[in-house]
């Protein structure tokens, strides 16, 4: 049975020696709050996350959401362990302390979130929605709005979701069809969602839907679209939840993984409703709020990889096959190829994490600065890693929940092993809140040809730095690292180029190298990250600080990942130079 | 009513305890440190005791060096209202009987109308301070407890004894010490660890409470136990009978 730990010395190192947490918190105004707060928050949450949300894990996978009498009865225990969750203050770590949260980072709210989606992806869902529905009221909402739903779903009392997708409606949102009539005191909304994740339960007494949907006179496509708050049960006077309002769900999808998460086909049947913000504004806000998830999404991605990890770390060390000369048995992990798929976990999962914090604290560096030029490279630098982060993760957290299986030989693919449930579980992550294919038309389109490669360029001087730093080391565990980094520095600069200057004469080319362009960034943003531990662990290390061992093996997992992963930005480089001639070459009927 | 918990900074019951290499001690260096589980217990009937109107105020009390301050946070963000530091030097040799000096010249000062603590640590496992604490003040004691009730006279409780349960009324002042029966201690909410940073903790050392504690016994060495020979598959009840006699143990 898989049981989960919080690897706390992994956060610890990453906020204090990658983000510098405590500078982070002075420089954009969270006062009082450092390292120590940060680590007590986060030695607390694993505890919660270990005792109470881990062991639901498999239970959510075999007794999963389900269809009732009055709609949909969630897996045994999550209601309680989701009060508690919301008891516990968890709910609204970075939300405003004006809308009833605590105020603090977005990386520490990042860093504790990690330990909720590894603990239990499904149930994990619920909140992180409830987070989204928070932060769009919050920036869309008018004072009313705000003050009617806020409170609650900052204290976990209510939970959030969002239903932007229809049958005939998915990465083409201009296509939604959903109606909603102006009544006098608020609107009429009607139609059909699909894909709504946790769109009902039983475990708060009211559910806050924002839903897209178009006004009557709405210009077509994705201009004519607004954004609506739908309760499940009306408010009374005092705000509180009162008769059933419109909303339903029909149905269940049965699905490959996250059993525990309710995916729910919605009816809207003159439901009514709310107007957030402005009319035909709604897809902007749903994307500010989209942008955010998908951050989320990629961090799911490392936590689902870490758990495999520690799932598979613990078989490979006990399972016994082989025998020494002297007749006493080997554990797997004495052998080379166990090795090197634990060392492409490890040393994988650690660039995730370095990956994922960094991009949540250029987030908090983006909304403290005070001056323009530095506001707006810190939005540039957070725009351009979302998709990576979105993209490039997930899309890895397939290999190592795969890997993690491979480990276990015969036994990860029984079920009962309970290790397949992540490989399972990690599937949808390349596909909700956008696919790879959207991550990666985003990445090339808006973030490298719309920008013609300003941020992308700071981005790789940057690394440049960094490789000079590494290049002035004499220490022979640094040295080995700078010249697979500048060969995937060279390849990502080369790709770039190579696209800014044959996009405009070829209209399939970006669509066709794209998703290579983003496994390669990937790729070099997660080198980049690992130098960056390496330089900081040698440091720690002559400076006496920390456990020696642990920074010793920071050290060699950075040189695993430099010789062994980042050699496949070459591969990368390779199919991008490609472009698009083969990949287009078939006539749609030869296939 | 005032309660006074002493907790102890230990290694976490998580952590695969390592012997340093020379033997001198157990390897403390950049290991995850905790509140002592039974002295969260502690700290745990207390607040429930509190949050029951039957104390007014529970103040956690923890001697050692500038470290232990984390877990005297944890106590206030358990809800405990204020927390005393009583420093020693990084390497004091305090063993029981110093640490029960000293918390009993801070209760002479304090005058809680209770004492509640731990019934042991796991990483001494002495089971001695209480007991010692009691004596020091002529206080009535309840050792090993699961089961406190605070009645008009005073204070019931639950013992664990080898033959069963023992109930037994103290007057009050009293010690008691807590087992690990006696609660399940919360999850700590997210704004209860930011409050307790706003807690005060104050400070005091052995100078400031007159005290000069006893040393203790003197560690000489720390050997891991031996580790687990690999076992053998025997091929009957014969055979088993067999090497258990070359084995000597039958």
């Amino acid at each position: 049975m898989s049981s989960y730990q919080h690897c706390y010395r992994e956060s610890d190192f990453v906020l204090r020696h990658l983000i510098d947490f405590d500078g982070l918190c002075v420089e954009n105004g969270f006062e009082g709050v450092d390292l120590d707060l940060a680590n007590s928050l986060i030695d607390e949450a694993a505890r919660f996350g270990a005792e109470v949300l881990a062991p639901l894990n498999v239970v959510g996978d075999r007794e999963g959401a389900r269809m009732g009498e009055g709609g949909v009865v969630e897996t045994p225990g999550f209601a309680a362990a989701y009060r508690q969750f919301a008891e516990g203050g968890w709910q609204s770590l970075k939300v405003d302390e004006g809308h009833g949260g605590q105020g603090l980072p977005d990386v520490l709210n990042a860093a504790v979130s990690e330990i909720w989606h590894a603990a239990n992806l499904s149930l994990a869902l619920c909140p992180m929605l409830t987070e989204g529905a928070i932060e769009a009221l919050a920036e869309h909402g008018d004072e009313t709005l705000r003050a009617r739903y806020l409170p609650r779903l900052s204290s976990g009392e209510w939970t959030g979701t969002m239903n932007l997708t229809e049958p005939d409606a998915g990465s083409d949102l201009a296509a939604i069809k959903t109606r909603a009539v102006p009544d006098g005191e608020g609107y009429r909304i009607s139609g059909q969602k699909i894909f709504i994740t946790w769109g009902d339960h039983r475990m708060t007494d009211n559910i806050v839907h924002l839903v897209l949907a178009r006004l009557p006179d709405a210009p077509p496509g994705v201009k004519g679209i607004s954004l609506f708050v739908v309760p499940k049960y009306r408010l009374d006077a005092h705000g509180d939840p009162a008769e059933a309002n419109g909303v339903r769900c029909l149905s269940l999808e049965h699905k490959l993984g996250i059993h525990g998460s309710p995916t729910c086909v919605m009816a809207f049947d003159d439901a009514w409703g709310e107007l957030v913000g402005e009319p035909h504004r709604g897809l902007a806000y749903m994307f500010t709020m989209m942008n955010r998830e998908r951050q989320v999404v990629g961090l799911q991605g490392l936590a689902i990889a870490e758990r495999a990890y520690q799932q598979a770390r613990l078989y490979a060390m006990e399972r016994l096959q082989g025998t020494r000369r002297d007749g006493t048995r080997v554990a797997i992990i004495a052998h080379p190829d166990v090795r090197r798929m634990l060392m492409t976990m490890k040393s994988g999962i650690e660039a995730m994490r370095a990956l994922v914090l960094e991009t949540a604290a250029e987030a908090d560096r983006a909304r403290g600065a005070n001056e323009g030029a530095r506001r707006a490279h810190h939005q540039a630098r957070l725009e351009l890693f979302t998709p990576i982060v979105k993209g490039w993760i997930t899309e890895f957290a397939q290999e190592l929940t795969s890997l993690a299986i491979q480990v276990h030989g015969g036994m990860g693919f029984v079920e009962e092993t309970g290790v397949a449930q992540h490989y399972r579980d990690a599937r949808i992550l390349t596909i909700y809140e956008g696919t790879t294919g959207i991550q990666a038309l985003d990445l090339i389109s808006r973030k490298l040809l719309a920008d013609e490669g300003r941020a992308i360029g700071a981005l790789f001087d940057e690394m440049e730095e960094t490789l000079g730093v590494l290049r002035q080391a004499e220490e022979a565990s640094l040295v080995v690292l700078a010249d697979p980094f500048a060969d995937g520095l060279a390849a990502a600069r080369r790709a770039c180029d190579w696209v800014l200057r044959e996009a405009p004469d070829d209209r399939q080319l970006a669509g066709a190298v794209s998703v290579e362009l983003l496994m390669l960034l990937g790729y070099l943003c997660g080198g980049w990250m690992q130098v960056r531990s390496a330089l900081a662990a040698h440091r720690a290390i002559e400076d006496g600080e920390g456990d020696a061992l642990f920074l010793d093996a920071k050290l060699k997992t950075a040189r695993f990942y430099c010789e062994h992963v980042l050699a496949r930005t070459q591969a990368a480089l390779t199919s991008v130079l490609s472009g698009s001639t083969s990949l287009m070459a078939l006539d749609a009927g030869q296939f | 009513m005032k309660i006074l918990v002493p907790i102890k900074r230990v290694i976490d019951y998580n952590v695969r305890v390592r012997v340093k290499s020379d033997h001198s001690d157990v390897d403390l260096a950049n290991v995850k440190m905790a509140i002592n589980p039974f002295c969260e217990i502690a700290v745990e009937a207390a607040v429930r005791l509190r949050e029951d109107g039957k104390a007014d105020e529970v103040v956690a009390v923890s001697v050692g060096p500038k470290a232990v301050q984390e877990q005297l946070r944890t106590a206030l963000a358990m809800g405990a209202d204020r927390a005393i530091w009583v420093e020693t030097a990084e390497d004091a040799d305090l063993g029981p009987l110093g640490i029960a000096q000293l918390l009993a010249a801070l209760v002479r000062e304090e005058q809680p109308g209770l004492v509640l603590l731990g019934k042991q640590s796991i990483d001494g496992d002495n089971n001695q301070v209480g007991q010692m604490l009691a004596g020091l003040l002529g206080y009535p004691q309840g050792t090993f407890v699961s089961g406190l009730e605070v009645v008009d006279e005073g204070i019931e409780v639950v013992r664990e004894v080898d033959g069963g349960l023992q109930t037994l009324a103290l007057r009050l002042p009293a010690v008691i010490t807590t087992d690990l029966r006696l609660n399940t201690p919360r999850f700590i909410r997210a704004p209860d660890i930011m409050k307790s940073r706003r807690k005060p903790i104050a400070h005091t050392g052995a100078e400031q409470l007159g005290v000069s504690p006893a040393a203790g016994p003197r560690l000489l060495a720390v050997h891991p136990p031996e580790p687990r020979a690999g076992g053998i598959r025997v091929e009957s009840v014969g055979e088993l009978l067999e090497r258990l006699r070359q084995a000597q143990v039958i």
